[in-house]
């Protein structure tokens, strides 16, 4: 993990309220799975760091990809930056999906909102290992929809909306496809969605990527834990080091 | 040559800069960043008598130059933290300062007994956690208790004794008194101050606990007073704390009083910060024209 300034290459609207930021430097030749996230300070006003996901890596390049939503006044500011300028990162931090121990034939990946950026990179590197892809991802509304064709050029894909504006009415559990062939699932989303997910998807093998609130993001400041069921292990794990990515057997959401 | 050596009762330092209790967990995560053999000590997160779980999240909220957090002391215990995350740093060269927590007398001198004999060099004592429903806080605003807290832990101690101070109490001084009075080595000024945030959105405070401490750039002039006035009436060495960021932050406590200074928060915002300011203090130091940490040390009291 390094604390570095990288440079801004690319920095654009790619939906309502959403932004691609493609930042170059050396966090990009450290980053070991998908499912891993960066730390950002967007300036001296904010106090604490910004978690975002690694969306997309380009060894050649030597960038990562972000891809993040207007929440607030942080990334607001964020917004605000451009191509050329530098922006402080800590990263890559989490452990991420554990691509080595992954090895189905079909996988079944499911995105809420800012939960789908992380997504994109697994289905890439699942795809480059062999594995069928299939894409179940939730968006608010029409406006809000981002990197439509390149899941699509990866494998099926199911759109669901709030309001039906596009794809099925409804939440991402309302679209998901003949589970009998899926042999393991990755989501990525909001809790409540998580936890709708983890039940609809009861004895699939799964991984979840859980988002919590962060202090340091390295694992030293005991500010993102969770509890383990039964108190299992040290009876909790921290998100920003342990995870973000855990087996849905490991957390109590 | 600028003398950046500080001694202390129990820590000899190379420079007067060490990670903050909480800030830095036990140092291992901050290994992959810099050497800590260059910090002029380490002060380790809360120990308690058993482990600690600590309260719901969020824990954490931003505030103006700063930001509220309530962990709620989540340690593995003292037996966990002497077994599984002390023997890690014995290898560097920097003295070690535990620091310890409780919610009876009891715990607090059981934990200050075990931790004595487990090869690190000082003791400070949290009278002062705001984010804990039991003891702790009250410890730490009552005069009686903290006397009787710091005459417990001496009795069962071999270690030199820092006791940190809580800023929210009326009467900073009364309390510095009655420490000094009760043994203390030295004093680790300030914690937290209490606070809250409240989402408009949900209308409920952002933190789970409601309240949490108040850290960073927003408490330093707190922290700055309060080291003046209890320079002036105690005769105890002072470890400083809130806000610092950077070496000029680190001169202004020098001169309130403080003999070394302690970074909390700010190695959220930076993990080389404490690196960053032990490179940098001497030509800071010069730039104000001293030749030594001690030449700074109560220079806004002649
Ligand atoms: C591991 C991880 C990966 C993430 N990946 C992405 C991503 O790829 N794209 C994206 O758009 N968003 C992502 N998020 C969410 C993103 O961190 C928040 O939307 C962002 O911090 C909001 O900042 P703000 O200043 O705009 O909002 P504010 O509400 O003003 O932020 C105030 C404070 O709360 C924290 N906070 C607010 N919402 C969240 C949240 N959902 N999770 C954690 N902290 C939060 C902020 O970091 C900040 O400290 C991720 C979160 C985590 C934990
Ligand atoms: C996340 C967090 C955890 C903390 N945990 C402890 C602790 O366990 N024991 C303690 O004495 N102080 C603890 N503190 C207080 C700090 O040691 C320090 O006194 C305070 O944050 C002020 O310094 P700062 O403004 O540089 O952060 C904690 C502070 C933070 C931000
Ligand atoms: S954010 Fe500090 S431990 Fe996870």
């Amino acid at each position: 993990m390094l604390r570095e300034w990288m440079t801004i290459v690319t920095h654009q609207q790619i939906a309502h309220q959403t932004y691609l930021l493609e930042l170059q430097g050396e966090i990009a030749g450290l980053v070991d799975n998908p499912g891993q996230f960066v730390h950002l300070q967007i300036s001296e006003q904010y106090f604490l760091r910004r978690p975002v996901s690694i969306a997309d890596v380009s060894p050649i390049k030597g960038t990562i990809t972000l891809l993040y939503k207007v929440m607030g006044e942080g990334t607001e500011a964020l917004t605000k930056k451009g191509a050329g300028e530098k922006i402080d990162v800590v990263g890559p931090g989490g452990k991420g999906f554990p691509m080595d121990e992954i090895n189905s034939k079909k996988a079944l990946l499911i995105g809420g909102g800012i939960g789908i950026p992380p997504l994109y990179y697994l289905a890439k590197e699942l795809t480059a290992k062999g594995i069928e892809v299939v894409s179940v991802l939730g968006f608010r509304s029409e406006n809000d929809l981002f990197y439509l064709e390149e899941f699509k050029s990866l494998g099926e894909v199911h759109i669901t909306t709030n309001d039906g504006s596009v794809g099925t009415q409804g939440f991402v559990t309302d679209a998901l496809p003949a589970l009998d062939t899926i042999e393991t699932y990755f989501t990525c989303g909001p809790t409540v969605m998580l936890k709708n997910v983890k039940e609809k998807l009861d004895g699939i093998p799964g991984y979840i990527s859980i988002e919590e609130r962060m202090g340091c993001g390295i694992g030293a400041c005991f500010a993102c834990v969770l509890e383990t069921p039964g108190g299992c292990g040290k009876g909790y794990v921290k998100v920003c080091s342990d995870g973000p990515v855990f087996r849905p057997e490991e957390v109590i959401l | 040559m600028i003398d950046t050596t500080v001694k202390l009762p129990g820590i000899h330092m190379k420079n007067p800069i060490m990670p903050a209790s909480g800030c830095f967990g036990f140092g291992k995560e901050f290994s992959q960043f810099y050497d800590l053999s260059l910090l002029g000590a380490i002060i380790i997160k809360a120990s308690t008598g058993e482990r600690r779980f600590g309260n719901q999240t969020p824990r954490v909220a931003e505030t103006s130059s700063g930001m509220l957090n309530a962990i709620g002391l989540q340690n593995p215990g003292v037996d966990g933290v002497i077994a599984d995350e002390l023997p890690f740093l014995y290898p560097y060269k920097t003295p070690i300062i535990a620091n310890v927590a409780g919610s009876t007398l009891e715990e607090y001198s059981l934990v200050a007994e075990k931790l004595s004999k487990s090869g690190v060099h000082a003791l400070e004592i949290n009278i002062s956690c705001p984010n804990v429903k039991e003891g702790g806080v009250q410890f730490g605003t009552d005069p009686e208790l903290a006397y009787e807290v710091t005459k417990q832990v001496k009795k069962v101690s071999s270690l030199p004794v820092y006791i940190k101070l809580s800023p929210n109490v009326t009467d900073i001084v009364g309390l510095a008194k009655a420490v000094e009075k009760a043994g203390a080595d030295g004093l680790s000024m300030i914690n937290t101050l209490t606070g809250m945030r409240i989402d408009p959105h949900t209308r409920k405070p952002i933190i789970a606990n409601q309240t949490g401490g108040l850290s960073g750039p927003a408490i330093k002039p707190v922290a700055i007073r309060m080291i003046h006035q209890v320079y002036q009436e105690v005769d105890l060495p002072i470890i400083g704390m809130g806000g610092i960021e950077t070496t000029d932050d680190i001169v202004e406590y020098l001169l309130a009083g403080a003999s070394a200074v302690a970074i909390g928060s700010a190695n959220f915002k930076n993990p080389n910060i404490c690196k960053e300011l032990i490179h940098e203090l001497p030509e800071t130091l010069q730039k104000f024209g001293f030749n030594s940490v001690k030449e700074a040390v109560g220079g806004a009291h002649h």
